[in-house]
């Protein structure tokens, strides 16, 4: 059983081609894995029946000859991905009892290509969280924890806890201003966020929707490479989705960085820095020059004014977004009410959670008459700067390596007193939302205390060759194997 | 630019959250926390800078005018905490 | 703008100048919805006509309906005004029963359509340019119903997403007069491109109009916006209220208020909306699910290649090339088939004398039959035949109105009915001189009065002899005949 989970889902698929594995033995050990590690609390929904029949299916096509590229690989859904017939709640309590009469384009992609649902999987309510700490059914908990349950990041903390304790072998996740690469850091698992575009939106819970995007949660750089390649593609039913065709990626992770230009951020060394973060970077900055790339100094001059730009821009449009949650046609709706206005007021109350309110409430602010120009335009003005310092500093090298988070996974509770102290978490990954370019998470190392770090690359819009290149090579001179003590 | 309670209230109303008197006081702190440290944007000189709000250089894609959806009132309804003959019921209205 | 003296209102205390802008709000004529492939269809059972993306569901995201595009942009041609290449959605936030989105999706600082200008022709002859500020595409709402319980209001929101162009007019209005005219010339304009269906009973044409009245030569004074007039009447109704309303409020020392008032058709007044809105703070921001939408000048350029004549050209031909009136021509192009009709009725016939005889005779049966010319018992030809009959001196015109009785009844040729009741005119002079022998032989008392000087006799004869042959005789010959032989 163990020897079944302890694949990665690039050898999963190669043993179930080659008809050494089945697709229902592997689902079967991945949920048994799901009820033994039950005590994380990342899945807040689990379809096991649908996962056997879909399992099975999937071993029909192989044996016809018909498979998928994920044929037969189990994956945990976030929450915030509509699934058709399967309770979608974005794990808030205004969506409680919705269940979507629809399934979002990405895990349709997934499940057209062979992939297998397991289930549901817990995240921050509607994805704004870095702890998971404002789901409505409670924190997924990191499988790193030891006697302090730790935080698994948010806010795709379910997937990100799953795929590490070994209860989902991939994941997808939505990364708004860092949802899959914080919480892949503190799990020890890959997390990447495509460039703006080329993952479908339709279907999935909108936070901030010139901010979010899709991507998958993996084990290797490669699986995440296969997992992005099905996910991903145009969608004409979002008008955002990009045409521009995806690169080869299976071909790129063999690519190396030979001959590349590694950029190293100045503006990246922020004061009171942990000093384990500052190692790690160095080190992985050596790697990449052993690996034969060549370090050059950039300068992304508004990486600071890109946190509060952030929480300017994505409260606003949350608070629009948002909007439609007023107890009407879906729902919870409170029904001692005077009027309709009465209803919506204390529906929206009851319904959301306090972060989700603080958020809405900065948002209406930030768009109301007299405020608009000092605050959303400004910020949005802010944007543009912070996408051209990118735009420049990708006219010189190839990729950028920075950390992924200031630190490693706290434990759970320790932030919420304030929420800009929760809010920095995202200091690091937050700027390659602004700018809409892609970035991944890759586990590089352990702190003191034995909780994985991980180092970020960023690469240009549409380039996730480069990005994948990188990555790969990263990946190979960390070789971080070590797995969560609290797998399955 | 300070929020107060009076502010809290309001904005509460424009977002259709009930926020109870007793808590107006509170989340005018943590509002004003998070918009002071904001303000640090306007160390920035954005004097020419145009607002970016989308990322993509695409145009909008347009679709053709077909009718492909709808007629699935069954759908549309489903989820509704009150429908009643097809309708979307909610507490009466004044205009 | 010039103080139009003639429009002046005289109110107890001196004179009073009405100023009135109106925004109309027209449903484009499209098979599917702005956003979404919903049907935009008038009438289906409640919520049928409705997508998943019409009900907000999460998830469901805006794709712009491209013939919503073409037909904004050819009504922007249609009244010569500037189309903007790159245009913006944005989002206008605000909660109601009906707005599923929690917003709509609208044009605020960026619309498709700039300035342009609608003439229009008053009944004394007068023409009067409109301002159009801009016009915007933007989605309607869907439709409460408060009259069908007692505590519940229920929404259906078929019409929730169609497409609708908000056309906005400058403060360039006088009088109620000028917006009937305004409207109705709007309408004409919009039916000639095909844009809407100008069908204000089914909503598909409404109007909100603001009205405020000042001293000649003052500043605008405060303003009142009356809701959702659908018919041309209303609007005429509820202007003439709220100028006797804001006259009567102003001299007896009071203010008038800033407000929204809905207008009552069974009583032609206006009142104030019980619920106030709280300060309109709709928080406008660029709608994050759209890009701007742009497109050519190559294209503006076809679709103004391809526009139909309108009625300004086709009333200008009228006038110069056919010598009918200012006003007779504006009454024949005010609706695309009446100046059709025309077209085909006057081609190789007398063209003003047709046109009277649409305007008389036609135009009186048809009222008089509560019928339309598209329901017409008498095609063009026919009504062409018929006056060409009467040019070439078969019937005279007298009698042409009893053939042209019997062609509306009947539907018959006016050929076939002459021949058939043998209505043809009398020109053998040899006929009508018997018959003038007969009458002056039978009245020879009066044949000698009028030698004696009673030349008013003379129309006694005629009658006489038109008489003789039962209106068929040519009244031409019949005078000259006559005055040869009584002045003999």
């Amino acid at each position: 059983m163990t020897e079944l989970l302890s694949l990665s889902a690039t050898e999963a698929k190669r043993a179930l081609t080659q008809k050494e594995i089945s697709a229902v033995e592997l689902t079967t050990a991945y949920l048994e894995a799901i009820d033994q590690t039950a005590g994380l609390n990342n899945y807040v929904a689990v379809t096991a029946d649908k996962a056997l029949e879909m399992a099975a299916n999937s071993d029909k096509k192989i044996a016809g000859g018909t498979a998928g590229t994920l044929e037969g690989l189990p994956v945990g859904v976030k929450d915030l991905f509509c699934t058709q017939d399967v309770s979608t709640t974005a794990c808030s309590e205004i969506l409680r009892n919705f269940v979507p009469p629809y399934e979002s384009t990405v895990t349709d992609n997934l499940w057209q290509a062979g992939g297998v649902m397991l289930g549901k999987l817990n995240c921050d309510e509607f994805a704004m969280g870095s702890a998971n700490e404002t789901s409505c059914f409670g924190p997924a908990v990191n499988p790193w924890s030891a006697e302090v349950p730790l935080a698994a990041g948010g806010s795709s903390g379910g997937s990100a806890s799953a795929v590490a304790a070994r209860s989902a072998l991939l994941a997808t996740g939505t990364d708004t201003g860092g949802s899959i690469r914080q919480p892949a850091a503190f799990c020890g698992v890959v997390g990447m966020k495509p460039t703006y575009g080329r993952c479908s939106r339709w279907g999935i819970v909108a936070f901030a929707s010139s901010l979010d995007q899709a991507g998958p949660f993996t084990r290797t750089v490669a699986d995440s490479a296969l997992m992005l390649s099905a996910m991903a593609g145009h969608d004409p039913k979002d008008s955002t989705s990009a045409p521009d065709e995806m690169p080869d990626l299976t071909k790129a992770l063999s690519c190396g960085v030979k001959g590349m230009k590694i950029g190293i951020p100045a503006e990246y060394e922020m004061d009171g820095m942990d000093p384990e973060i500052v190692a790690l970077w160095q080190q992985g900055q050596n790697w990449m020059v052993e690996a034969g790339a060549e370090l050059v100094e950039i300068s992304l001059p508004h990486t600071k004014y890109a946190l509060p730009a952030y929480y300017i821009i994505a409260p606003a449009e949350a608070s629009s977004n948002l909007a439609r949650y007023d107890g009407v046609r879906y729902g919870v709706r409170t029904d001692d009410v005077q009027s309709l206005d009465d209803m919506y007021e204390k529906s929206r109350a009851a319904g959301f959670g306090d972060e989700v309110q603080r958020r809405i409430m900065i948002g209406t602010y930030a768009l109301s008459a007299g405020y608009y120009d000092a605050y959303y335009k400004k910020a949005q003005q802010v944007r543009r700067l912070i996408r051209q310092d990118f735009d420049t500093a990708f006219a010189s090298v190839d990729a950028i390596l920075t950390p992924a988070t200031p630190t490693a996974a706290f434990a759970l509770g320790q932030k919420q007193d304030d929420p800009l102290t929760m809010y920095l978490n995202d200091v690091f990954t937050v700027p390659a939302n602004l700018a809409g370019i892609p970035g991944i998470s890759v586990p590089a190392g352990l702190s003191k205390d034995g909780l994985p770090l991980g180092l970020q690359l960023l690469a240009g819009a549409f380039c996730e060759d480069k990005l994948y290149a990188t990555a790969a090579t990263l990946e190979s001179m960390a070789n971080f194997t070590t797995s969560a003590p609290k797998a399955a | 630019m300070s929020v107060d309670k009076d502010t809290v209230r309001k904005i509460g109303r424009l977002a259709r959250i009930h926020v109870p008197e007793e808590s107006q006081e509170q989340i005018a702190g943590e509002l004003n926390h998070i918009l002071s440290w904001v303000e640090q944007l306007g160390e920035v000189d954005t004097s020419d800078v145009e607002p970016l709000a989308s990322v993509t250089g695409h145009n909008l894609p347009m679709r053709a005018d077909r009718v492909t959806d709808g007629e699935k009132a069954d759908d549309v309804l489903k989820n509704a905490p009150q429908s009643a003959s097809g309708f979307f019921v909610v507490p009466k209205v004044v205009e | 703008m010039e103080t139009d003296v003639s429009n002046l209102v005289s109110g107890r205390t001196g004179d009073w100048e009405v100023v009135i802008g109106m925004e109309v709000h027209a449903q484009v004529t499209s098979q599917s919805k702005l956003f979404s492939g919903s049907s935009a269809e008038f009438g289906a059972d409640p919520n049928m006509h409705v997508s998943l993306v019409d009900a907000a569901m999460p998830g469901m995201l805006p794709v712009i309906n491209e013939e919503c595009v073409r037909q904004a942009i050819r009504t922007g041609l249609g009244i010569n005004a500037q189309i903007n290449l790159t245009s913006v959605f944005d989002r206008k936030n605000y909660f109601y029963a009906d707005l599923p989105q929690g917003y709509q999706i609208s044009q605020f600082q960026h619309p498709i359509v700039g300035e342009g200008e609608v003439t229009i022709e008053l009944k004394d002859g007068s023409q009067h340019v409109i301002g159009i500020e801009r016009i915007h595409l933007e989605q309607d709402a869907g439709k409460s119903m408060h009259d069908q319980h007692p505590t519940q209001s229920y929404i259906d929101l078929n019409r929730s997403g169609v497409a609708l162009m908000e056309i906005v007019s400058r403060p360039d209005i006088r009088s109620a007069e000028q917006a009937g005219a305004y409207i109705k010339k709007l309408r004409s304009i919009l039916r000639y491109l095909g844009t809407c269906d100008g069908n204000m009973e089914e909503g598909s044409m409404r109007a909100d109009v603001n009205v405020s009245v000042r001293r000649p030569g003052d500043p605008l004074g405060t303003r009142t916006e009356t809701k959702n007039l659908n018919s041309v009447r209303f609007i005429m109704q509820a202007i003439d209220y709220e100028v006797e309303r804001q006259i009567e409020l102003i001299e007896d020392g009071g203010e008038v208020d800033q407000e929204t008032r809905l207008f009552d058709t069974s009583t032609g007044t206006t009142r104030a909306m019980r619920s106030k809105e709280d300060a309109h703070d709709y928080r406008y921001f660029p709608d994050p699910d759209l890009l701007p939408l742009s497109f050519t000048q190559a294209y503006v350029d076809s679709l103004k290649a391809e526009l139909p004549e309108l009625p300004d050209q086709i009333k200008q031909r009228m006038v110069t090339e056919y010598g009918l009136s200012s006003y007779d021509a504006s009454v024949l192009t005010e609706e695309r088939e009446t100046a059709a009709y025309y077209e085909a009725a006057s081609d190789g016939q007398d063209r003003k004398m047709v046109a009277n005889w649409m305007s008389v005779e036609l135009f009186g049966a048809l009222n008089k039959a509560g019928t339309n010319l598209a329901d017409c018992p008498v095609a063009p030809q026919q009504l062409g035949a018929l006056v060409g009959l009467i040019t070439d001196g078969t019937i005279s015109g007298k009698i042409a109105k009893d053939v042209f009785a019997d062609m509306f009844d009947t539907g018959k040729n006016p050929a076939d009915i002459i021949e058939e009741k043998g209505l043809k005119q009398v020109s053998d002079t040899g006929a009508i001189e018997t018959m003038i022998d007969d009458v002056l032989a039978a009245n020879q008392d009066k044949v000698a009065e009028y030698k004696s000087g009673k030349d008013k006799l003379f129309g006694f004869f005629v009658g006489q002899t038109m008489k003789l042959s039962r209106g068929q005789a040519n009244p031409a010959l019949v005078n000259q005949l006559l005055k040869a032989k009584l002045d003999s």
